[in-house]
């Protein structure tokens, strides 16, 4: 266990500041510390955290991804005009067309990078203006609210009363989040090309040597983030029961500052799905906890602003030495 | 030591060309090694020896005609998993490991390359790991990530990887570069008992003396092209230069005395606690003064201190008599002192940019005109010196990296020099440079030293300091344990004083 | 004497390549699609909408040379352009005074260097990575904003306000000559300042430029500060632009900034680019807008249309790379 908390910094420091921030929040409001809330935080959460470990996967190979949430918004289009064309449909053809839709709009920001030799972030900044130009330009900005029962019926997996009358429940958001953290966990942690994406990531000379291919690890990458977008585009469109093209826009900062709070690192080769979990679920408590004090919701994106900067500046300085910033560390000390 | 296996090659190679953007890296190279033998491969920078390992282990792939024999059966080229799955393993100069990664799995990393999609074997990894550590009678913490450990644990950690299932042939490029001599002791004993126990080791360093201590047979490269094979019983370290260089070099003492010149630069009880104490000494106009001593010594990081971008804990540093105390490099730069860094890659000169820029980086305040940078006048700067330093560029826009080493040394000290020092510090500054440009880098610095700067000239190759220093002190464990005068004391003496 | 002019041109014609070639390609593309395409109309309508995202994109430029990114540049030039409006609100509204307006913008100025002088000091000195601190401070920047308008409009300026968006001097839109001194503002400190020359030196390697005796810190504090500043002005701008300031104008310039400089040759990487090519970027980019304008598209088919310029002039650049080195080491 002691070792853990070693070699899990970035996730232990942020176990202790949710868990002051929790108990903060459950001395000063009385509906924070219940399980109604906390479920409420998990259904909430889950369309941000589907995409935090889709990004996670990029970061640690190294990459960084602009273009994901905007991608997300043109697999619900595409979703929503395949279940109309073929009318009808459920749960598991949704889920494989946003699924190959984000796989396909993911494989071209790979395809780029791979056969061009330019950053990820040039790449992306420029699919993140094609996917929302064009997207925009044929929807015409009009949002879709018929969309199929199946879609918008909400999924209730389990519910309870409690004792003060009010109900708890977890929805179908929350199982769909759970098995992507779980398969993303597998993913870089148990499997052989998981652990070629970390290598890639940390020293990406070394991997060649050992005859990675660094192709596939592109494609692996970005098809992964791809695959999560999708899911999430769908999910998304399920919470919020209508498809508006511009609702996922910006979306890509908040995730990729959640994540890197999380202990990812922008360059590689580091990063794990629970402290991208953890740094997804302190913005969200942060701001649930401001919402139950009374706290003016214009005051919330200000305060989990300045909530980051300091962390980062509190994380950065304390372990400076052990982060090689950028390229360059400095060898004498 | 003798060959176990007999005199058949257990890996050969033949008709090894290949070109990168049109210049042939290797030409009609061939190369082989015996099972049970250290066979030593020499040559300059850009000869053509990492290539070649890069090459046998299929990181690269030769041109068409290139024949590897490997155990009896003839491949035409390699590809990294099927050497290593082979036996053909490397420690590469730069170690290739992965510093977010743990000591298990870099050790293991062979585990979780190839063979398709396959889950992760933990237990497996972390066995592999720990039995390839026993073998070379070390203990690590092999679940910690490699970043937590330092440089020469990590040295051992690429060690024993390439140690991880039946090693036949083992590469080691420049493995000793950043060890203590101690540590580099116990690591040529690895090197005998993996040749005894029938491997094959082919040890690349540019420390001749190790060279000569290990190997049995000897392959220099020259220009991408083979010089010869030759049995290292007999060989000397100036038969090898040579071969090396092509040509020949005759080495002189250049010690003379300086007493009757001003004093520049006082040191007294300078310490900073763990790096180094106590030290004293002063160094006069025209004076070379040469510290030398094992790595870890504390001679970087007493030159750092000298530049201002350490601060000292007590004692004072006199320049001209006045006792200075700074708060950066640049107020010790404005005083006159200039610190040529060991590690010209990456803190000495910014290889992306031009020779231009980093000629005139330290002395921007000598080419403002009317508070603006003007351009005549850093075209004026850097045809002088590269004029005076004799630095063979294309054009001065040109990145430095296109330079050889020798020539960006050259770009380096002439950076200092535009600066007007009156103290010049010279850490390691033939590290990376051929060896036949070193004597012109030296000629440099002699001719420095006759116009009147003080130089400090560290090095950890004790001829280096013979050869070009006036003075010798020698470093160890923080502390100055002696000091030498080339003209009284032999090569041999100050050599069996240092590496102990 | 020729090889001395080659000599001199080498490395502008080299810099100029590719936006160069991306200018000539929209000009003869619409020049051959709409006949009034090369008209005055074409040239007034780049001239005024040009400089809000030619102001946030220098004060991109910068940054990205260091090697960072000022995530923060939209956000912080709503604050300024906030801080113009309260002052005028405060002192009179449509009747304050030109003296109030100077004071209000001298204040902007202040809170855009402001925002970007905490950045660079936590950038110099925790190390922490640029995109981060940017991105924080930017969501920090926006809850600032809407939490004291509520998310509403800042308008009633006086009269005299209105030119600065909308009138011309010599037949230049006022904007465009603002943007245009800025832009020689920025040549002149990136090719001729020192602060310029360490901005580069710090893109490519920090450390050596710091063994080099240049004040590392200072550098990077003073870039994210300048930064600000010019978002201050693309901040004055826009407000008189809009007639009026809300949080969240400009926002979807800020990763068409990074477009434009990416366009105008800047490495990501940092350590390389110049003012001048990426201003000819973004005239191509506005050329385009206003081009595809003029056919009847709308401004998000330009969007998409922007992203296929760069990825278009990326494949230009490796297929020109790829000839000429015919791709010879098979260093795969």
């Amino acid at each position: 266990m002691a070792k853990f908390f070693r070699t899990h910094a970035t996730e232990t420091a942020l176990l202790v500041v949710i868990a002051m921030i929790s108990l903060i929040l459950s001395f000063a409001t009385d509906r924070y510390f219940t399980i109604g809330n906390a479920f409420d935080l998990l259904n909430t959460s889950s369309v941000n955290i589907i995409f935090a470990v889709g990004l996670l996967v990029v970061l640690i190979a190294g990459g960084i991804d602009i273009s994901f949430a905007v991608a997300a918004s043109v697999v619900q289009y595409g979703v929503a005009l395949f279940i109309g064309w073929i009318g009808g449909g459920n749960w598991a053809i949704g889920l494989v067309v946003a699924g190959c839709i984000g796989v396909a709009l993911g494989s071209i920001n790979a395809g780029l990078i791979q056969m061009l030799g330019i950053p990820s972030i040039v790449v992306t900044i420029s699919t993140f203006n094609i996917f929302f130009g064009f997207l925009m330009f044929f929807t015409k900005g009009v949002s879709i609210y018929d969309l199929p029962d199946w879609l918008t019926t909400r999924v209730v997996l389990y519910e309870r009363q409690m004792a003060d009358g009010s109900w708890v429940e977890i929805s179908l958001p929350v199982l769909v989040m759970v098995l992507c953290v779980a398969a993303t966990w597998a993913l870089i942690t148990r499997t052989t090309v998981g652990r070629q994406l970390y290598a890639f990531g940390d020293n990406p000379e070394g991997a060649r040597r050992f005859g990675i291919n660094i192709a596939f690890m592109r494609f692996l990458a970005f098809g992964w983030l791809g695959l999560m977008a999708g899911i999430a585009g769908l999910v998304q469109a399920h919470y919020a029961q209508e498809v508006v093209p511009n609702a996922l826009y910006g979306r890509e900062l908040d995730v990729l500052a959640a994540v890197v709070l999380g202990g990812a690192r922008l360059g590689g080769g580091k990063g794990t799905v629970l402290g991208c979990v953890l740094g997804v679920m302190l913005t969200q408590i942060t701001q649930n906890g401001l919402n139950l004090m009374g706290v003016s919701p214009f005051a919330f994106k200000m305060i989990v602003g300045a909530i980051i900067l300091v962390a980062i500046t509190l994380s950065s300085s304390q372990i400076e030495r052990l982060l090689p910033f950028r390229r360059h560390q400095g060898t004498t000390r | 030591m003798d060959q176990p296996a007999g005199d058949k090659p257990l890996l050969a190679l033949r008709n090894i060309n290949i070109t990168f953007g049109g210049v042939r890296a290797l030409r009609d190279v061939s190369f082989e090694v015996r099972a049970g033998e250290v066979h030593c491969l020499a040559g300059e920078n850009g000869s053509g020896k990492s290539t070649l390992i890069k090459i046998i282990t299929g990181v690269y792939r030769p041109a068409d005609g290139a024949e590897i024999e490997f155990d009896g059966k003839r491949y035409s080229h390699m590809s990294p998993v099927f050497a290593h799955a082979r036996g053909i393993k490397v420690i590469w100069q730069d170690l290739a490991l992965f510093s977010e990664m743990s000591v298990a799995e870099n050790i293991a990393f062979s585990e979780v390359v190839g063979r398709g999609v396959r889950l992760v074997d933990y237990a497996r990894i972390r066995s592999i790991a720990l039995d390839a550590l026993a073998r070379l009678g070390v203990s690590l913490d092999v679940d910690l990530p490699l970043k937590q450990f330092a440089i020469a644990q990590r040295q051992i950690v690429a060690i024993a990887r390439a140690l991880v299932g039946e090693a036949r042939v083992v590469f080691m490029d420049e493995p000793t570069a950043s060890l203590t001599q101690s540590e580099t002791d116990n690591l040529l004993a690895i090197v005998r008992n993996l040749a005894a126990s029938g491997v094959a080791v082919v040890f690349v360093s540019h420390r001749l003396a190790e060279v000569l201590e290990i190997s049995s047979r000897l392959t220099v490269l020259r220009d991408g092209r083979l010089v010869g094979v030759y049995p290292t019983a007999g060989m000397t370290q100036s038969r090898i230069t040579e071969l090396m260089t092509g040509r020949t070099f005759d080495a002189k003492v250049r010690a003379a005395s300086r007493d009757d010149r001003r004093v520049v630069v006082e040191v007294d009880k300078l310490t900073r606690p763990g790096q180094f104490s106590d030290v004293s000494f002063t160094l006069r106009e025209g004076e070379t003064l040469g510290i030398t001593g094992l790595l870890g010594a504390g001679r970087t990081e007493l030159a750092m201190t000298l530049f201002g971008m350490l601060k000292p804990a007590s004692g004072t540093v006199r320049l001209d008599g006045r006792p200075v105390h700074f708060s950066s490099n640049r107020a010790a730069i404005d005083a006159g002192i200039a610190y040529l860094s060991e590690d010209r890659l990456s803190l000495g000169l910014i290889q992306a940019q031009s020779i231009a820029d980093n000629l005139v980086i330290a002395s921007l305040r000598k080419i403002l005109s009317g508070g603006l940078l003007s351009p005549g006048r850093k075209r004026d700067l850097v045809d002088r010196w590269v004029t005076d330093l004799g630095v063979k560029i294309g054009r001065p826009e040109d990145a430095i990296s296109t330079l050889s080493g020798g020539n960006q040394q050259r770009v380096a000290i002439a950076k200092w020099l535009a600066t007007e020092p009156r103290l010049l510090i010279l850490d390691a500054p033939t590290v990376g440079v051929d060896v036949g440009a070193r004597a012109g880098i030296f000629d440099i610095v002699a001719q420095l030293a006759d116009s009147g700067l003080a130089i400090i000239l560290i090095s950890d190759e004790v001829p280096e300091v013979y050869f070009n220093a006036d003075r010798i002190l020698h470093m160890a464990q923080g502390r100055i344990v002696g000091s030498y005068d080339p003209r009284t004391y032999s090569l041999h003496d100050i050599e069996a004083a240092v590496y102990g | 004497m020729s090889a001395l002019l080659q000599r001199l041109n080498a490395p502008f014609v080299r810099d100029m390549a590719g936006p160069g070639f991306a200018f000539l390609a929209v000009l003869i593309a619409f020049s051959l699609a709409s006949p009034q395409f090369l008209s005055g109309a074409t040239f007034g309508s780049v001239a005024f909408q040009l400089p809000e995202l030619g102001l946030l994109t220098l004060a991109m430029l910068m940054p990205i040379i260091t090697g960072g990114f000022n995530l923060a540049v939209t956000f912080t030039a709503n604050l300024s352009g906030l801080t113009v409006a309260w002052i005028l609100r405060a002192n009179g509204g449509v009747d304050a005074s030109p003296m109030v307006f100077a004071i209000a913008v001298v204040a902007a100025i202040g809170v855009g260097a402001l925002a970007g002088f905490i950045m660079g000091l936590v950038i110099a000195f925790t190390r922490a990575h640029p995109i981060l601190v940017s991105l924080s401070m930017m969501i920090f920047l926006r809850g600032l904003g809407e939490f004291l308008t509520r998310g509403g409009d800042v308008s009633g300026f006086p009269d005299f306000v209105h030119p600065i968006g909308h009138g011309s001097i010599l037949g230049i839109p006022v904007p465009m000559l603002v943007f245009i001194l800025c832009v020689i503002a920025w040549h002149v400190v990136l090719t001729r300042s020192r602060l310029g020359f360490s901005t580069y030196m710090i893109g490519s390697n920090i450390e050596a430029t710091r063994y080099s005796g240049i004040n590392t810190r200072r550098v990077v504090i003073l870039v994210y500060t300048l930064s600000g500043v010019m978002c201050a002005i693309a901040g004055i701008i826009m407000m008189a632009r809009f007639n009026s300031v809300r949080v969240g104008h400009g926002e979807s310039y800020l990763l068409i900034t990074v477009l434009a400089c990416f366009l105008g040759g800047v490495h990501p990487d940092g350590g390389f680019g110049k003012a001048l090519p990426v201003f000819v970027a973004l005239i191509d980019l506005q050329m385009l807008s206003s081009g595809l304008n003029i056919l009847g598209a709308n401004q998000h088919l330009a969007t998409a249309v922007w992203g296929l310029l760069l990825i278009t002039v990326m494949i230009c650049r490796w297929l020109v790379l790829h000839v000429r080195f015919n791709l010879a080491p098979d260093r795969r």
